[in-house]
């Protein structure tokens, strides 16, 4: 039973990781998209998640349903908890998917107008809710013992998660600039790599701020680094990829940038995941905290669901990296 | 109101705006696999050029659907969390199925589909096609399993204070999973052929792209008509699982309030959930028994079998119903003579019907809904059939006034989608099929 809980632990780990990578630079291309007045960049940014955004964003809906499946009480609480801010990532995602859709749809100025903002805000919002979130459950929020969220909107409104939202920001916004670089030429990708380059310094600067606020304020983040210290090679081996993403771009290698970055985010994901394990919801009250032994399903469902997953997930990833090379091999200037 | 009353309401207005389009898009899958499939085989340019357009129609909707579609995941945790909990063991299981076996596919093969145009081979476009179709499909068996296990629970026992799976493949094909199944992938292909039937239609009346327009009539009454025919037998398979396995919710539907043998099958009639009878009725005597059971002589349980606190809502119950059957009926008498006019070779002639058509676009999709409704509004008080009641089911930690305000955003933000929607829609067909190069003598003559 712990081997089962332990592996959808991993699992979901893996599937939110792939998701920040590939929706990652959606989300990132959104954040600049108002960056550059001109028409035919916009459109040219636009064009590259075009085809893929949409199969991107299906992670997201994967994650949500594998906790929902392996770890019920996680998916209740947080999302009932978190009803208010949900709520807003849930009008951006839609703002987004509509605004990426419906844009090009007419030439009218004020039409398009309106969708760049969409497309802008639906990209930026999730961007930083989704870091703010993944504080909260690591500084810890108020649960009751039936793990019923009695705090309020504003309990969520803590400096340390609003930081790690700083985090996601720069993050996602480095990613996408980096996407841009590669996949475009010309007048915007030196937009692009100067964007990239201009995230990358407050991604650098967040990221240590986040290392030295945990270690010193969030003392139950760091027990399994002290227990195994072999483990510190995570977060060191993050922060050295990290700072690769700025040589790369320096040298203008933006295909091993991209690599770089999408590898410096597995490993924010994979720190956030040592920190964590194996809690998943810390509680204020910590004997009330939701961890993968008293979150999760029966050994059954979670037996059968990882069966499911190791048969499906790799035809996935197969027919994903298909798709993204047919788009990927031709620059979208050529138009779709 | 409470914040139960105001959960209710914000799922029924995200699910009924939601189910406006999976509907389509499954149907519409299935026609455009179609055309791809012409294509390929005949390489005759006026299949791309149909392809192409009814996909950028497709693709608007799908667009919707998708937009829309993320709220429906969300919404289990954030206003049903005890609901949740109580079923996670189970419910969560295919809506992750779902994402990993059909969303995935739709979306990915999708984005090839709308893009692959110049680039990827008939062959490849072709495949992609069939996936989307296959994704779509897929993705209706998998939340289909999810709410026919709330229907009629199976495969699982009560431990923990939860319900915990006990048999995967007995909870997935539980007593009600297939009948509505079958019901609902028909009612989309219905709503797609429809859709379709009607734009024709439209081009029609304006005597514009004459070929492509034919084209698309034929295939599309064609499958109406197969379409629509089906749903009979589907639909009655539906019935009687439902008076097996949910026998209040059949009474609702029917507004049988005596329990006995020879049950009588209203024709017409206004039920009186007060006075427990039903006024104007005409009633055809041991009907009921017969075709939910075979037999006219069969006893067939009324409300009165049961607590009147765990009937459902007979009104909400009753009348989605027939009018969902009354709308069924019309649109079967549409495409007969739909299909006479074809075979007569007077269809394009005929104003009328060409108008009729036209204008019956939206039938289905409110068919649709009241179909969903009854279905839905059937089963309470229980959330899961006498499992769950949904009073217990609501999220504690969320106060009413913030479920308030997002059903006001909600209702602000849907009601701008669904004009858009029909903008868009509106501007594509006006607009038409496009041709290529090599079909300049098309381009000329619409």
């Amino acid at each position: 039973m712990s081997f089962l809980q332990v592996m959808w632990f991993l699992l979901i780990g893996v599937l939110l990781t792939i998701y920040a990578i590939l929706d990652g630079y959606d989300l990132g291309i959104g954040i600049w998209h108002l960056s550059t007045k001109k028409e035919k960049h916009r459109k040219t940014m636009l064009a590259l998640l075009g085809p893929v955004w949409d199969g991107n964003e299906v992670w997201l809906l994967t994650g949500g349903g594998a906790i929902f499946a392996a770890f019920p009480e996680v998916y209740a609480t947080v999302f009932s908890g978190f009803y208010l801010p949900l709520f807003i990532v849930i009008m951006a995602l839609i703002a987004r998917a509509v605004a990426i859709e419906f844009r090009n749809q007419h030439e009218h100025a004020v039409w398009r107008k309106v969708w760049d903002v969409a497309f802008a805000s639906g990209s930026i919002v999730p961007s930083i809710l989704f870091g703010v979130a993944v504080g909260n459950l690591m500084t810890g929020i108020p649960l009751d013992h039936a793990g019923t969220f009695i705090g309020s909107i504003f309990t969520l409104l803590n400096p340390y998660s609003l930081v790690i939202g700083l985090l996601s920001f720069a993050m996602f916004a480095t990613h996408g600039a980096i996407y841009v670089a590669a996949r475009t030429h010309d007048e915007l990708k030196d937009k692009a790599i100067q964007w990239a380059k201009t995230s990358w310094f407050a991604y650098l600067n967040v990221f240590m701020v986040v290392t030295i606020y945990t270690m010193t304020s969030q003392p139950r983040l760091i027990d399994n680094y002290l227990r195994i210290p072999v483990l510190t090679g995570v977060p060191f081996l993050t922060f050295i990829s990290l700072v690769a993403i700025y040589a790369f771009l320096k040298r203008r290698e933006l295909t091993a940038a991209f690599i770089t970055s999408a590898v410096t985010i597995a490993g924010i994901m994979a720190i956030f995941g040592v920190s964590m394990f194996p809690t998943i919801v810390q509680a204020r009250d910590s004997g009330n905290s939701l961890t993968i032994y008293n979150a999760s399903s029966s050994a059954l469902t979670l037996q059968t669901m990882l069966i499911l997953a190791i048969l499906v997930v790799p035809v996935v990833i197969g027919y994903t990296l298909w798709s993204h090379r047919q788009f990927w091999r031709h620059s979208p200037d050529e138009g779709y | 109101m409470s914040a139960v009353l105001l959960a209710r309401i914000q799922f029924a207005l995200t699910i009924g705006f939601h189910f406006i389009f999976p509907p389509l898009t499954i149907g519409m899958s299935w026609l455009l696999f179609i055309m791809m499939n012409m294509y390929k085989r005949t390489g005759k340019a006026i299949y791309r050029t149909m392809t192409r357009f009814w996909l950028k129609l497709f693709a608007i909707s799908f667009a919707i659907g998708v937009a829309t579609g993320i709220v429906m995941e969300f919404q289990f945790g954030m206003n049903w969390s005890e609901y949740s909990r109580f079923v996670g063991d189970i419910f969560g299981a295919p809506l992750a199925a779902e994402a990993l076996l059909a969303f995935f596919l739709e979306s990915t093969f999708m984005g090839v589909m709308l893009f692959g145009w110049n680039r990827l081979s008939t062959r490849v476009m072709w495949f992609a096609s069939l996936m989307v179709a296959v994704g779509s499909t897929l993705s209706a068996f998998w939340i289909i399993v999810a709410n026919s296990w709330m229907q009629t629970p199976a495969g699982y026992h009560l431990n923990n204070g939860r319900a915990e799976l006990t048999n995967f493949f007995h909870a997935v094909f539980n007593p009600s999973t297939l009948p509505r199944y079958l019901h609902t992938v028909d009612a989309a292909i219905m709503t797609g052929a429809f859709f379709m039937v009607g734009i024709s239609a439209w081009f029609m009346l304006h005597k514009q792209h004459q070929e492509f327009t034919r084209r698309s009539m034929k295939l599309s009454l064609l499958v109406a008509l197969l379409s629509t025919v089906l749903a009979l037998p589907l639909g009655h398979l539906q019935a009687i699982t439902v008076a097996k396995h949910q026998p209040e919710k059949l009474a609702a539907m029917e507004g049988l309030f005596e329990s006995g043998p020879r049950a009588p099958l209203l024709v017409f009639g206004i039920p009186n959930p007060t006075a427990k009878k039903v006024h104007l009725a005409i009633t055809l005597p041991g009907a009921l028994s017969w075709i939910a059971f075979g037999d006219a002589e069969h006893y067939v349980k009324g409300l009165d079998a049961y607590p009147q606190s765990e009937w459902p809502p007979i009104f909400l119950t009753f009348f989605p119903f027939h009018i969902m059957v009354g709308l069924w009926s019309y649109l079967l008498a549409l495409t007969l003579v739909g299909g006479t006019l074809y075979l007569l070779k007077r269809l394009e002639s005929s104003a009328w019907f060409l108008n009729l058509a036209l204008f019956s676009i939206p039938l289905p999709f409110i068919a649709n809904e009241l179909g969903w409704i009854t279905a839905e509004v059937g089963r309470q008080p229980w959330i899961v059939y006498r499992l769950m009641k949904t009073r217990d089911a609501v999220s504690i930690s969320v106060p009413a006034y913030q479920i308030l305000f997002s059903i006001m955003v909600f209702t602000i933000v849907y009601t701008l989608l669904f004009a858009l929607w029909i903008h868009l829609l509106r501007k594509k067909v006006r607009t038409g099929p496009e041709y290529g190069p090599d079909q300049k003598e098309l381009e000329v003559k619409a």
